[in-house]
């Protein structure tokens, strides 16, 4: 039982990982008694399982999820969102506070229009059908205001950081308040451009040096430059 | 025209083993999720990869899996006589060939009712670049995230004045006795593209194919390298300002 | 752009079932893994080409239609005939089949069709040469498939051969910096035999011309096109999976000595009356 990949290390599709009786995590696959890599990402195992964190990857939506999308169309009975997964989105009616009775379609408009973009809970998923969202619930409904970012949805486990440490230490010092979708689009609000342009300046190097060391300390240091 | 001189050197003053400088550049394209650019020789050829998304149109969705597309394309300019834009009969062939080649690479199961687009652009040809068109294929797909067995490569073997040689450039091709393009994957020890046409023997055919499969695992590991190279400089130029 | 295609939906103990007996090496039609189907080559069905052929393999059903005229060389072969191949998937020879431009599938016949023809030196160019530049035989090989059980690209070539072997082309010679037709046929000359096998790679196992049902549940198929010589001059490998080096190389042989056979088919069929 031998694993040949360190902790952290850069690997490729189709490296090896371990050999013996490990099971194969995400980003991984078993041939064998052998573990290989299937995307390119940082190398980590847990117990005995090995995964790979990916580097880049499109979104792959999970019940729960908190999601930033646009509506992109109106249909019979609710709306098509993007939430820039492989699969379009849909919210319907049913699922916004309260929508009694209301089914024409210029009436699904003085809820959300074509362009608005919304902030949703992902609350179905599986192989055969498309996701489905909700906009009840606390903080959930229609954005009216802010800068929207795309970050690559492979980052935002980086971006919110253990316990939520980096995101925290982002709004901190910026005085923003930063809201995360798990699909990749952030919602940043300031008081003054240049702490919502800090804010945006992090984010991105975080997202370009996600898989280096020290990170955390080379964001606050950029932070203070910027913000004194 | 003499292909091999009087030093057994090539035209281009190769041996019979050499493959072509060969040069690639992962992630050079802003909007494509995935990308990967490649000169092997006077070959110029950009791949870029698109997915998964949404099928388009949606009745060529698959239950089970994503439909992998695939587009190979010669630019106007990218030969001596310039060519229409139209796409040819042969671009269609390859198209599907390179296609077929990658499609076992590809972890599609993965992400059913969905489209993995891929576009293979020859800016440039100058012989073997179904080859490079599918080594830089597989390089976007990885670029982009798309989860895959291993990545392919791809190599082609050639026979000029009688002798076997290997990836042929342009005159060699028109001017040599057979042409034999290979795409591999090393680790399954899998062949995903074969195709030939000239005149082999037996023997010859068993020899061409020993020099293509070793010559695909040399780019491979180019490949590799060409991957992680991306992420590495960040790292590298991360750590310095930092220290 | 190709696209990965639709597939008729099956079971998986449909599948299983055939991989079964391919194990127990007999297919679902009894053939044993290195047989062909029953073969049956009819030619001169129409008079008004120069040649033609209808052959039946199996249920798979092709004819080729060959027309021979005069027309202009590429400019740069200016001393060489034209042979231009193109073939036709056409709707009612299957229900997957339909209308329009050809399709990837037929194209890939075409030029594998082509390759064989072309690279095996079948058809001399040169001898087809009537005024350099100016004025050339050109031939024109069209495949039209009729009835779809399998194994197409086989069944394309070996017709394509027999109605090229079979066709009588009226004499063209120069006279006075003019092309003039001659009123007396005479057979095509043919220089080599190029002849297709087929292996369809099932799980692991390996069986030659596979039928229809057998296609579906393929992983990938491997054409080896070798001529009277034994040389191999063109090879094609389809579908979405792989082959081991060590398949190839099996295929290429089986390939060789099973074109032998073929090949005396089609001579047999195609010889004067």
């Amino acid at each position: 039982m031998t694993i040949f990949a360190e902790k952290k290390q850069l690997v490729a599709p189709g490296e090896l990982l371990a050999e013996g009786s490990y099971f194969p995590g995400e980003n991984t696959y078993r041939e064998g008694n052998k573990i290989y890599a299937s995307r390119i990402g940082l190398a980590d195992s847990v117990a005995n399982k090995l995964v790979v964190v990916p580097l880049k990857g499109c979104y792959v939506p999970r019940i729960d999820d908190f999601v930033i999308g646009r509506v992109v169309d109106i249909a019979m009975s609710g709306w098509i969102v993007d939430i820039s997964a492989p699969y379009p989105a849909m919210l319907p009616l049913s699922e916004t506070p309260a929508a009694r009775g209301m089914t024409a379609r210029k009436d699904l408009t003085r809820f959300f229009n074509v362009g608005d973009l919304v902030m949703a809970e992902v609350i179905a998923f599986d192989r055969t059908r498309d996701p489905l969202l909700t906009v009840r619930g606390r903080g959930l409904g229609k954005v009216s205001s802010g800068r929207v970012v795309h970050i690559s949805p492979a980052k935002i486990p980086r971006l919110i950081g253990r316990k939520g440490s980096m995101i925290s230490m982002l709004k901190k010092m910026t005085g923003c308040e930063i809201v995360v979708g798990q699909n990749g689009t952030v919602l940043v609000s300031g008081r003054q451009p240049k702490n919502e342009q800090t804010a945006v300046a992090a984010m991105f190097m975080i997202e370009r040096e996600a898989h280096t060391r020290g990170l955390t300390d080379r964001v606050s240091e950029m932070m203070s430059r910027e913000l004194r | 025209m003499r292909l091999i001189d009087e030093n057994g050197l090539r035209v281009d003053g190769r041996r019979l083993d050499e493959l072509r400088p060969i040069k690639m550049e992962v992630g050079l394209l802003d909007k494509a999720d995935g990308s990967a650019y490649i000169e092997q020789g006077k070959n110029r050829i950009v791949a870029a990869v698109y997915g998964p998304r949404e099928a388009h149109p949606k009745h060529i969705a698959l239950v089970e899996r994503a439909v992998i597309k695939c587009r190979y394309h010669m630019a106007p300019f990218s030969v001596e006589e310039r060519k229409s834009p139209a796409p040819s009969r042969r671009e269609l062939e390859l198209s599907k060939v390179i296609r077929e080649a990658l499609e076992t690479s590809i972890m599609s199961e993965l992400y059913p009712r969905t489209s993995i687009d891929i576009f293979i652009e020859v800016l440039q040809s100058d012989g073997g670049s179904r080859c490079a068109g599918i080594t830089a294929a597989s390089l976007a797909l990885a670029d982009a995230g798309i989860p895959l067995r291993e990545i392919v490569a791809a190599c082609a073997v050639g026979k000029i004045e009688g002798k076997i040689a290997l990836d042929p450039s342009d005159i060699e091709d028109k001017e040599g006795e057979a042409d034999l393009p290979v795409a591999f994957m090393p680790k399954s020890n899998a062949i995903t593209l074969i195709q030939m046409d000239g005149s082999f023997t037996e023997e010859e055919f068993n020899q061409a194919l020993d020099t293509a499969i070793p010559a695909c695992k040399k780019i491979n590991e180019m490949q590799i390298e060409a991957l992680k190279r991306k992420y590495v400089t960040v790292k590298e130029q991360a750590e310095e300002r930092a220290a | 752009m190709s696209s990965t295609p639709q597939s008729p939906p099956i079971a998986k103990f449909e599948q299983k079932s055939v991989v079964d007996l391919i194990a127990k090496g007999r297919r679902i039609d009894e053939r044993k893994p290195t047989d062909y189907r029953n073969m049956k080559i009819e030619t001169g069905l129409v008079q008004k080409a120069n040649g033609s052929a209808l052959v039946h393999l199996g249920k798979t059903k092709v004819m080729t239609g060959i027309k021979v005229e005069l027309g202009e060389p590429f400019p740069d072969t200016p001393n060489q005939g034209v042979l231009t191949v193109n073939a036709e998937l056409v709707p009612l020879a299957s229900p997957s089949f339909e209308p329009g431009p050809p399709s990837e599938g037929a194209i890939e016949i075409a030029r594998v069709v082509d390759r064989g023809l072309r690279e095996s030196k079948a058809i001399p160019l040169e001898a087809l040469c009537i005024d350099p530049g100016k004025k050339v035989v050109v031939v024109f090989v069209d495949v039209y498939v009729l009835d779809h059980d399998g194994n197409l690209i086989d069944a394309s070539a070996i017709s394509a051969l027999a109605a090229l072997l079979t066709s009588k082309v009226k004499r063209f010679e120069l006279k006075d910096g003019e092309a003039r037709v001659k009123d007396e046929l005479v057979p095509l000359e043919i220089r080599n035999e190029p002849v297709p096998v087929t292996t369809a790679k099932i799980e692991e196992y390996m069986v030659l011309d596979p039928c229809l049902e057998e296609e579906l549940v393929m992983k990938s198929r491997l054409t080896v096109t070798t001529g009277r010589d034994g040389n191999i001059c063109a090879m094609q490998k389809g579908g979405l999976g792989a082959f081991t080096d060590q398949e190839i190389r099996q295929a290429v042989r089986t390939a060789i000595e099973k074109g032998r056979e073929i090949r005396d088919i089609i001579k047999g069929a195609t010889l004067e009356k």
